[in-house]
């Protein structure tokens, strides 16, 4: 018997429902507009009242409509086919919509039902399994996609038959189970789970040992993201944090990428659409679309569906790792998920806590955050979901609650400033004020060891520090004039000026800059310590900063050619003369 | 509608405030319209039986047992061919003498169109001016405010960039405009011969407040008629959003909400956001491009109204006074356009982007020489150099009354780089050096 209600006021998309029976915190209710079921959520309960919020319009909804509760919380569908669609942030398949404009109460299937998929069984008959043990194989794509016990069930089970290698439609049975009372579960390609769930599953989920390749300069070499790893971006607008996140969105050593495009600009999600089925993933050479699920709700769509965007993103993400897959979700951007908590807790006219956010956004956060992570699953195979967040403080100040709380969950912090946008030194990344707390990880420090060169970190290290005393020489520089400081206090200034031109910035729209491999860094970066190194004196500082200039000119040469190409191997020759 | 039988007409109100009225009414839907005392109202909040209703022309004179009469559904505009060339008030009606428009009614701030369905913008929208065609490109489908001081010449630019654009229709939406400002328009579109192609929904400083909060969405409901349904490229300016957005806290306030930054409602984001997103290239023809302006107080983009302007838009034109050339100039660094690198190098020449870094570099540069220069330091030789670039620079590519096509301004800068500075200062790569240099 479903709980039933009916509609006793509405504030925008929050509406209170008097309630005839027992109903849950985030069960999922439909709310009938003549004739149009509206999915909506519910968020509190107060006696016989549920405030609900709506992930529709409210427009033309009245008190006495009725109300239909589900019994269930909001959930993603998962199965083979969740890579390369698009879906909304309830998990409808934008693709299959008719019309141009979205209709109120047109809900979509996530997965195709009637696509046959290449059958691989990988459990026998008398096998004991538990949740997310694998029962068989489907490739999608390039991917072998695991078919999983579903992740609902609990205690051990005995497989008791599994289908023969075959093509199967996602509803075929293509196991049955035996629980332990002796009762037989069918099992098919799909489940279901409730988005706000974390996905367990696996043994154990130890420290992050290795890092992810993203063919960005600031973030590899400077601040290293480890696998399954967390980070986030904050920056005002304008200074490229979408150009940022859609590099890494390409470029990224992942088995497959989610993003989820939250409360932020229709156009970047077509860009997405546009540009990615062209491209191909420099790892595997596949299409970049075949390993990529857009979660999409742009700022115009519902509100409340914002937050419901970033949850699918992740249970999808976490339904990959449990394959033993790596998997890379970016969310653009978390403040509009934050924005969307404040605007229903005002509506319920709850106690604000700073800037009118909620008092428990932090807690909200950090958990949030604490789903990624690298996992060693039950068989001993690794899995990782790898977590980037974009964050938009309000006003390009740092120090507001939606950042504030990030900061105390993400290990990476890539801060991006104004004045470096305004230079056009992009990516704008501060190199000062960004950390990654993975390169004080020793098992990090061992892997770059061997993986990169001996001693990484420490050139790392050597890198961050000609910045920050060039950035020191700076300022005497403009305190003192050009002439009232000794000449290496130039010298100095220009160091970190190679490092940052050279090594720092990159041309995210040049086909060569744009994705620079580890190797290369390494390269890069040596070439550019190796210079540091040296002392120069100068006559005047004129000729200091006529001598880096041209230098800086024949190292960027460098970069937009082809790595160990006859025209790289002849501007580092230059680079060579020059400093001999 | 007068008559209709499920008319419902109440007199007693419980609760009035400058921007609100509350009342007891039974079978009101959300977002609803209704007359009180003659006046344009719409429902904003049902709690129980208590209906808080938002007066659009303010509350002055409405007594507590004023008539209320529920029209049973939210604003509409008729839309149909015949909007072209005619002015309208914030509710649709016409002001400038002309007959009632015949067409079909639309509910005004309907639905967001799939992202799926859009296509990605890809046709240049040339101004003549390079501080935005040479630094900010605009592509069709983009929304873009100018971020302005009050004392800059927005409107006049925004007319400019209107009249010069290759667009069928012009849809202007103004809000809190002053009455010379919607004379300065009107009349620059009738000189200019565009007045077919022109539909204006105006609210002025004379009219009251709350109603501009239904400009945006008449002026955008117009602008998809024409975009959806005859393929035709529109372009939607809106002026002002600043007050736009000024007439949202009032109503929040007068409801009793938490103000958050800058006692903005919370929900100025997504309220924001739900405007500018009507921009949109379809996959027909057909397009929607915002051109906006937001005012703003001393130059502060850190208020909450261009700080969530900047988060939804594709860029913002930022206008400032300029020293150097005693011009008003659309300042490099303040200024972005998001979309410019779809049609940089693929509609305009292949040194496009090339270029324009390295002038915004090197004004950078002669920025710091400035601030050198003001600190009573000596200045090296490439300082001075800097300097006269700049000077040049803005005024002749960044000042607001250059009219020049793409090519032309892409030579000048040429010409100004080889005029005052050598390849290697450029940094600009050295296949283009090659076969642009002006020796």
């Amino acid at each position: 018997m479903k709980t039933k209600g009916t509609v006793t006021g509405i504030v925008s998309n929050l509406v209170t429902v008097q309630v005839d029976g027992p109903v849950a915190e985030n069960e999922i209710c439909y709310i009938d507009l003549q004739g149009v079921k509206m999915m909506a959520e519910v968020i509190k309960v107060s006696g016989k009242s549920a405030s609900v919020q709506v992930f529709e319009s409210t427009r033309g909804l009245k008190n006495g409509d009725t109300v239909e509760f589900e019994g269930r919380m909001l959930e993603a569908t998962l199965g083979p086919g969740l890579l390369s669609s698009v879906y909304d942030g309830l998990q409808n398949d934008l693709t299959t919509m008719e019309g141009v404009f979205l209709k109120r109460g047109e809900y979509t299937d996530p997965l195709d039902h009637g696509k046959r998929w290449d059958f691989m069984p990988l459990a026998a008959p008398g096998d004991k399994v538990v949740a997310a043990d694998w029962l068989g194989e489907v490739r999608e794509g390039w991917l072998p996609h695991k078919i999983m016990v579903p992740f609902a069930f609990k205690g051990e089970y005995t497989v008791k038959s599994v289908q023969p290698a075959g093509q199967y439609d996602i509803d075929t049975v293509i196991a049955v189970l035996t629980d332990a009372e002796g009762e037989d579960v069918p099992v098919t390609m799909t489940q279901k789970w409730p988005v706000k769930v974390a996905i367990k599953g696996y043994k154990e989920k130890p420290r992050p040992d290795r890092i992810m390749e993203t063919g960005v300069r600031v973030i590899d070499t400077l601040n290293p993201i480890a696998e399954g790893g967390t980070g986030f971006i904050p920056g005002p607008f304008g200074c490229g944090k979408t150009v940022l996140q859609h590099a890494i969105a390409k470029q990224g050593d992942a088995d497959v990428i989610v993003m989820a495009a939250c409360g932020e600009r229709a156009n970047e999600v077509v860009e997405i659409f546009t540009e990615f089925p062209e491209l191909i993933d420099p790892h595997t050479g596949r299409h970049l679309m075949e390993r990529t699920t857009i979660i999409c709700n742009t700022s115009n769509m519902p509100v409340a569906a914002r937050e419901a965007s970033v949850y699918t993103a992740m249970t999808i993400c976490e339904y990959y790792r449990a394959m033993g897959l790596k998997c890379l979700l970016l969310a653009d951007s978390t403040s509009r998920w934050a924005q969307a908590l404040r605007e229903m807790s005002n509506r319920m006219e709850e106690l604000p806590g700073a800037d009118a956010f909620p008092v428990d956004l932090s807690a909200i956060i950090s958990n949030f955050y604490a789903r990624a992570g690298m996992v060693i699953l039950n068989n001993g195979q690794r899995g990782a979901v790898t977590f980037i967040g974009t964050v938009s403080p309000a006003g390009g100040n740092l120090k507001e609650p939606v950042t504030e709380s990030t900061k105390k969950a993400a290990r990476c912090f890539y801060a991006l400033e104004q004045n470096r946008a305004d230079q056009k030194r992009y990516p704008a990344v501060g190199p000062l004020e960004s950390y990654s707390k993975y390169l004080d990880y020793p098992e990090i420090a061992q892997y770059l060891d061997e993986t990169v060169e001996k001693g990484w970190v420490d050139k790392v290290k050597t890198a961050k520090n000609i910045i920050r005393r060039g950035k020191e020489a700076s300022e005497q520089i403009n305190i003192l004039g050009d002439d009232g400081v000794p000449m290496s206090y130039h010298v100095n200034f220009w160091k970190s000026e190679l490092v940052d031109f050279v090594i720092l910035q990159q041309d995210a729209f040049d086909a060569v800059d744009s994705l620079c491999p580890l190797e290369r860094q390494r390269f890069m970066l040596d070439l550019v310590l190796g210079i540091c190194e040296k002392d120069f004196d100068f006559d005047d500082f004129e000729k200091c900063r006529a001598f880096f200039k041209d230098l800086i000119n024949e190292l960027r040469q460098m970069n937009y050619s082809e790595f160990k190409s006859e025209q790289f191997y002849a501007y580092n020759q230059t680079v060579n003369q020059l400093v001999a | 509608m007068a008559n209709q039988a499920y008319q419902r007409i109440y007199t007693q109100l419980e609760g009035i405030t400058k921007a609100t009225v509350s009342l007891r009414a039974k079978g009101v839907s959300n977002d609803e319209l209704a007359v009180v005392s003659g006046k344009l109202a719409q429902v904003v909040r049902t709690k129980g039986d208590l209906v808080t209703l938002q007066i659009f022309s303010g509350t002055e004179g409405i007594p507590t047992d004023a008539e209320v009469t529920f029209l049973g559904e939210p604003p509409v505009l008729k839309v149909s061919d015949q909007l072209s060339g005619r002015f309208f008030d914030a509710y649709g009606h016409p002001i400038d003498g002309g007959p009632e428009i015949e067409g079909e009614e639309r509910q005004i701030g309907g639905p967001s169109v799939n992202p799926y369905k859009r296509r990605q913008p890809s046709q240049l929208i040339p101004t003549g001016i390079a501080g935005i065609d040479l630094n900010n490109t605009l592509v069709s489908g983009q929304k873009i405010p100018f971020f302005a001081d009050p004392d800059q010449p927005y409107n006049q630019v925004m007319a400019d960039v209107a009249l010069r654009a290759d667009v069928d229709k012009i849809i202007l939406g103004g809000m809190g405009l002053s009455n010379d400002d919607y004379l300065f328009f009107r009349n620059s579109f009738e000189a200019a011969g565009a007045l077919d192609k022109i539909i204006c929904f105006i609210n002025t400083t004379e009219n009251p407040p709350v109603e501009r909060l239904l400009i945006p969405d008449m002026a955008l409901t117009a602008a998809e008629y024409f975009a959806v349904e005859k393929n035709e490229k529109v372009l939607v300016l809106l002026t002002d959003m600043t007050l736009y957005a000024d007439a949202l806290s009032i109503v929040s306030n007068r409801m009793d909400q938490i103000p958050s930054k800058d006692s903005m409602p919370g929900s100025l984001y997504s309220d924001l956001a739900k405007i500018y997103e009507k921009a949109v290239q379809l996959p027909t023809e057909g397009s929607i491009t915002i051109i906006a302006v937001t005012t703003l107080n001393d130059g502060d983009i850190t208020h909450a109204i261009p700080d969530n302007t900047g988060y939804i838009t594709e860029g913002q034109l930022f206008l400032r006074a300029d020293s150097d050339s005693g011009k008003v100039i659309i300042d490099p660094f303040r200024s972005l356009s998001r979309l410019k690198q779809l049609v940089q190098g693929k509609k305009t020449r292949e040194d496009h982007s090339q270029v324009m870094n390295a002038s915004v570099r090197l004004y950078a540069d002669a920025q710091n020489a400035k601030s050198k220069l003001e600190n009573g330091f000596d200045l090296s030789d490439y300082d001075l150099r800097c300097l006269a670039y700049a000077k040049e620079y803005a005024t002749r590519l960044l000042a607001i009354d250059v009219n020049i096509s793409i090519t032309e301004m892409l030579d000048t800068a040429w010409e100004l780089f080889a005029r005052h500075f050598s390849p290697a200062e450029t940094g600009i790569k050295q296949a283009l050096i090659d076969k642009y240099w002006k020796n």
